[in-house]
């Protein structure tokens, strides 16, 4: 790890003031893709600024008809909250199922979220749950956030504050792992709403897409059989040496069978 | 009276204390007085030319020691790191043996071949350093897998080695073999790969070198499976320096299996450098490093035949394999599928003619050597694999055709067409009683619940023999060894009856202050917590060959038992001496020397002390002191064997392998300590279950890249992935080792891997799947189970 300047401000303002007067600095939560990258020296930056110390950004609420998350919770946080249990426990069992407990006790929803890595669990579940994505500058929806691989519509220097998530009637989320990184090869997260049912995948492509035709059978009926021997086209999904495109394409169809047989038992 | 630290005892690890506390020694905990840190410039290129390393940036740097090349290392005179074992081909010409630099010498011939070394005050700097030296390549094409580099038009990696073909060798009565076939009544076929794997041992390699010019003395710290071997080889051939003035320590090894048994390049290098500044060096490898410089395992292609008769006998065996050696020879590479892999062709079984050839090719891949079983594995997968093809094509059961073609107890022992010579074993008795255990008979109904969910099950069998106890002498250097591999061993008695063991092998996680202290303590009847066990320091232990190839005990421990049995007869000339007997009268049992019929007695201790106050010693007859060394050099291989059986779910719809159930019944002769064994048998069978499921070493066939160049990549077996394993041995002793052991380091690698595969391959034979190749990754299982299916959705 190259040598950088470390800063921790105690409020958004400061973190805000520091990351524009502070050239090639970046933000870290928990550190968990930023510092791996840091130490195999693939990436230096002058300046890290850490959101650890701010006040606040680790809250999360819950009403009937929203889940607030903040930036900052951990994943074991998510993974404990009775708020979530109670309102979107497809969402605890997700973030209880991302890396292992080290990753899970430092990473944070908004490091996932801002780093957009395309095999990562939660932008599955904010992309399918239509959740918003507030900063210190503006909020926006999932569906114009992913913008495509380690790319996301956030400017530089803007802060992810909280993420607000509508709560469904139902949710699950079934994920195929690699067997040596255990990240989603394929992950799908389906939400059945009043107005219709959500499908998102994450790990088959360069990034988290919805997937409208599923989302078309289950909205007439959420039923594994509504979208039996249901697939998505291989074109344009990730290939590497322990998936090939078409193997991915076969997996988004078996585990969005088993996301809403997940959504049906909870 | 039975001794509660002697050999059978089932005693925790006296040297878990320290590693489980974390106050392991280990070469990276090491701080020398002015130390400095050192980082190798390695090559990204798979094959390339090197026109120029230009180091005047990283030079320039405050701190910066020096920036050394091959050209320094040739100007200095340094050799090329020797290879272990030479090999003859068909032709009856040795080996091609091209040179080995320590650091590129105009070319580099892997993704990871060291071009030049950084020494600087710090870490940090040292790194800084190195990625400003400017290195001028002239990319090559590049041969990266076996049968790419074979082809006629395929880049050479040596001007002088056509074909890149190392050597063509091989072993067994051709013409017998030929004649088999010629009147055989069914042929089976198989062609496989068995893939190449990277070991990661939990501690990376490391090194640290320091010279003290006021003795003239050299001293390398450095994570071995072998330091005595590394001060031969690299005080004798590569830096010319005198044995007594070179120590080499290995302290705590955190793992090695095979990865730190051989003389690395970077070993030599700092040990030169150490010399050349006149201030001690120390490289820790770090993860990614390890994965381009450690030497990997395996890589074999191969294609293979058996001869049957109409009532499944076995009439012959024909195989056929090339083997990856990467870029250069590593220090036993050639060794490893020849020697190593077609005398364990015959298995079990009574096959009377073999015929094997072997071509080792270099490629552009980084060297291959021995890695936990080191060419059994293979020739067990082979057989096993066909074995079980065989009796699918005779429909018969796969049960049927071992016994049918199972040595049979008696037969013991048995010459084998290869060489070997089985001096004792029981491969019925074993599978009978693995049979047994796994309840073969009951997975019919096991199959039919798991169909019931949905899911494919598999039931799988490998029977296996091994040879390990390397080794005689004899047959080794006839074989091709440049030297001997016979074990020493130093019982020291001190005046207290306290006993200190000097021994030649190297513990690396195999608890050897344990099961050699046991020995110990059946031999002398002291209790093991008066027994320490040294090791790994050439300036404390007499020469030793170190650990690898299940050798420790059945060669190092047969050592330390003859120099107790030493002791003994030491202790019974004193205690004549002192009770006024002869020396026929005098027995030693249960720690106590009593003159036969009498009740004149003299305790270990009381003996052990008068040793060192010999008052009245008749001098001439009875020296004084306590300190006996044996070395041993066995007069045959052992050959453990046995019975695995696993049993297998397959996802349909994803793949996904699940080992459900894991039987393993083990020949290893005589156990020392039962928990110990089923530590070894845990660890092995594991790491086989990583080849077999998950583990593969993939290099980019146009860039030789390494693909799985990570643990993000290189998927490791996880705990997660394996059932509660049930373990039991079913021994028949060594008939000549001193303890009757046999080893049992890597019986658990060589009987898994097949037992494995065939288990899946039983689970998808209702697809017509006939095999399949390791690691049965599910895209891999997918993929042809989709191939299968397409046929029958057609019809």
């Amino acid at each position: 790890m190259k040598p950088f300047a470390y800063h921790r401000p105690t409020d958004l303002a400061q973190a805000a003031a520091l990351l524009a007067s502070t050239p090639d600095a970046a933000i870290i939560g928990g550190g968990m893709s930023l510092l791996p990258v840091l130490k195999l020296r693939l990436a230096e930056h002058a300046a890290l600024v850490d959101l650890g110390r701010i006040d606040g950004l680790r809250n999360i609420t819950a009403g009937n008809a929203e889940l607030s998350i903040g930036a900052g919770a951990r994943h074991a946080e998510v993974a404990a909250s009775p708020e979530v249990a109670r309102t979107i426990p497809a969402l605890a069992a997700l973030a209880g199922g991302i890396g292992d407990p080290h990753v899970r006790n430092r990473g944070t929803l908004g490091g996932v979220l801002a780093n957009s890595d395309p095999a990562a669990d939660y932008p599955a579940a904010v992309l399918a749950l239509g959740a918003s994505i507030h900063t210190n500058r503006r909020s926006l929806l999932a569906d114009t956030f992913f913008r495509g691989l380690f790319t996301t519509a956030l400017e530089p220097g803007e802060i992810i504050t909280r993420v607000t998530f509508p709560v469904p009637l139902a949710a699950g989320y079934a994920k195929f792992r690699s067997p040596a990184s255990r990240f989603a090869i394929v992950g799908v997260f389906v939400a059945r709403f009043a107005e219709g049912v959500r499908v998102a995948a994450t790990g088959a492509g360069p990034c988290v897409f919805r997937v409208r035709h599923m989302e078309e059978a289950l909205t007439g009926s959420f039923t594994g059989q509504a979208i039996a021997g249901m697939t998505v086209a291989a074109d344009g999904l990730n290939g590497d040496i322990h998936a090939e495109p078409s193997y991915r394409a076969h997996l988004v169809g078996v585990m969005a069978r088993r996301a809403v047989a997940a959504a049906l038992a909870a | 009276m039975a001794n509660p630290t002697g050999i059978g005892a089932a005693i925790l690890r006296k040297e878990d204390r320290r590693f489980i506390t974390g106050r392991g020694n280990y070469v990276a905990d090491l701080k020398r007085p002015g130390m400095t840190m050192g980082v190798f410039v390695r090559s990204p290129h798979a094959h390339a030319m090197v026109r120029g390393v230009d180091a005047t940036a990283a030079l320039a740097m405050p701190g910066v020691l020096a920036v050394l090349t091959g050209a320094d290392l040739a100007a200095d005179g340094v050799g090329g790191l020797p290879v272990g074992w030479g090999i003859t081909g068909k032709d009856g010409l040795p080996m091609k043996e091209p040179p080995h630099p320590a650091l590129a010498d105009g070319k580099v011939r892997y993704v990871g071949d060291a071009v030049a070394f950084v020494v600087a005050e710090t870490l940090e700097l040292a790194r800084q350093a190195a990625e400003s030296v400017v290195v001028d390549y002239d990319v090559l094409p590049a041969a990266v897998g076996v049968l790419d580099a074979v082809r006629p038009d395929a880049p050479l990696l040596f001007d002088d080695v056509p074909g890149n073909l190392c050597c063509d060798w091989d072993m067994g009565d051709r013409a017998a073999v030929d004649a088999a076939f010629a009147g055989a009544a069914h042929v089976a076929r198989i062609s496989l790969t068995n893939n190449r794997l990277i070991g990661n041992p939990m501690e990376p390699r490391a090194a640290v070198a320091e010279y003290e010019s006021s003795t003239d003395r050299t001293t390398l710290w450095t994570t071995s499976q072998f330091p005595h071997v590394v001060r031969l080889l690299m005080g004798n051939f590569v830096l010319k320096i005198p044995q007594h003035k070179l120590r080499v320590v290995a302290p705590d090894v955190g793992g090695g299996f095979g990865v730190k048994q051989f003389h690395y390049a970077e070993e030599a290098v700092l040990t030169w450098a150490a010399r050349r500044i006149g201030r001690p060096i120390k490289w820790v490898c770090d993860r990614s490093e390890g994965f381009i410089s450690d030497a990997h395992g395996r890589d074999h292609v191969t294609e293979a035949e058996m001869a049957l008769d109409e009532t499944g006998k076995f009439l012959a065996l024909r195989v056929s394999t090339l083997a990856n050696m990467g870029g250069y020879l590593s220090t036993f590479g050639p060794n490893i599928p020849t020697n190593l892999y077609a005398p364990l062709l015959a298995g079990v079984y009574t096959t009377p003619a073999i015929y094997c050839e072997v071509k080792c090719v270099f490629t552009n891949t980084v060297p291959v050597d021995a890695y936990r079983g080191a060419g059994r594995p293979e020739a067990t997968f082979l057989v096993e694999r066909l074995v079980d093809i065989c009796a699918a094509e005779l429909g018969m059961d796969r049960i049927a055709i071992r016994r049918r073609n199972m040595i049979p107890k008696e037969a013991y022992p048995y010459q084998t067409p290869m060489v070997v010579e089985y001096d004792s074993g029981d491969p019925v008795g074993c599978m009978d009683r693995a049979l047994e255990v796994a309840d073969w008979a009951g997975f019919a109904a096991r199959k039919q619940e798991s169909a019931r969910r949905g899911r494919y099950r598999g039931i799988g069998i490998s029977t296996y023999v091994e040879a390990c106890g390397l080794a005689p002498s004899r047959l080794a250097i006839r074989m091709g060894a440049r030297g001997g591999l016979y074990e020493s061993a130093t019982v020291r008695v001190h005046p207290t009856g306290d006993v200190t063991v000097l021994i030649g092998t190297h513990s690396h996680g195999q608890g050897h202050e344990t099961t050699f202290a046991q020995i110990v303590s059946e031999k002398l009847g002291v209790p093991v917590e008066r027994i320490d066990i040294v090791f790994g320091d050439t300036d404390k232990v007499q020469f030793g060959m170190g650990t690898y190839g299940s050798r420790s005990l059945v060669v190092g421990g047969s050592a330390l038992s003859k120099a107790a049995d030493k002791i003994i007869l030491k202790g019974r000339k004193i205690a004549a001496h002192q009770l006024e007997a002869g020396l026929d009268d005098v027995v030693f049992e249960n720690g106590v020397f009593s003159v036969v019929g009498t009740d004149r007695r003299r305790s270990f201790d009381e003996i052990s002390l008068s040793a060192y106050v010999p008052a009245d010693f008749p001098l001439e007859a009875l020296e004084p002191g306590l300190e006996e060394q044996a070395y041993y050099d066995p007069v045959n291989f052992s050959y453990p064997g046995g019975a695995h059986i696993a049993e297998v779910e397959v996802d349909r719809e994803t793949g996904s392998v699940e080992l459900v159930a894991y039987t393993a019944v083990d020949d290893v002769g005589t156990v020392i300590n039962p928990i110990i064994v089923a530590g070894q048998l845990h660890g092995g069978i594991t790491q086989g279950v990583g080849q077999a499921l998950c583990e593969s070493a993939v290099y980019d066939e146009g860039s030789g890249q390494l693909l799985s160049g990570s643990f993000m990549d290189y998927c490791m077996p996880r705990a997660d992935m394996m059932p509660r394993m049930e373990i039991q041995t079913h021994s028949t002793p060594c008939a000549h080792t001193d303890l009757g052991t046999k080893g049992c380091g890597e019986v658990g690698t060589i009987g898994s891997p097949a037992a494995v595969t065939n288990a899946i391959v039983d689970a998808l034979s209702e697809l017509g799947i006939a095999h399949i190749d390791m690691p049965a990754s599910p895209n891999r299982i997918w993929r042809i189970m989709q191939n299968a299916r397409l046929p029958h959705a057609a019809e």
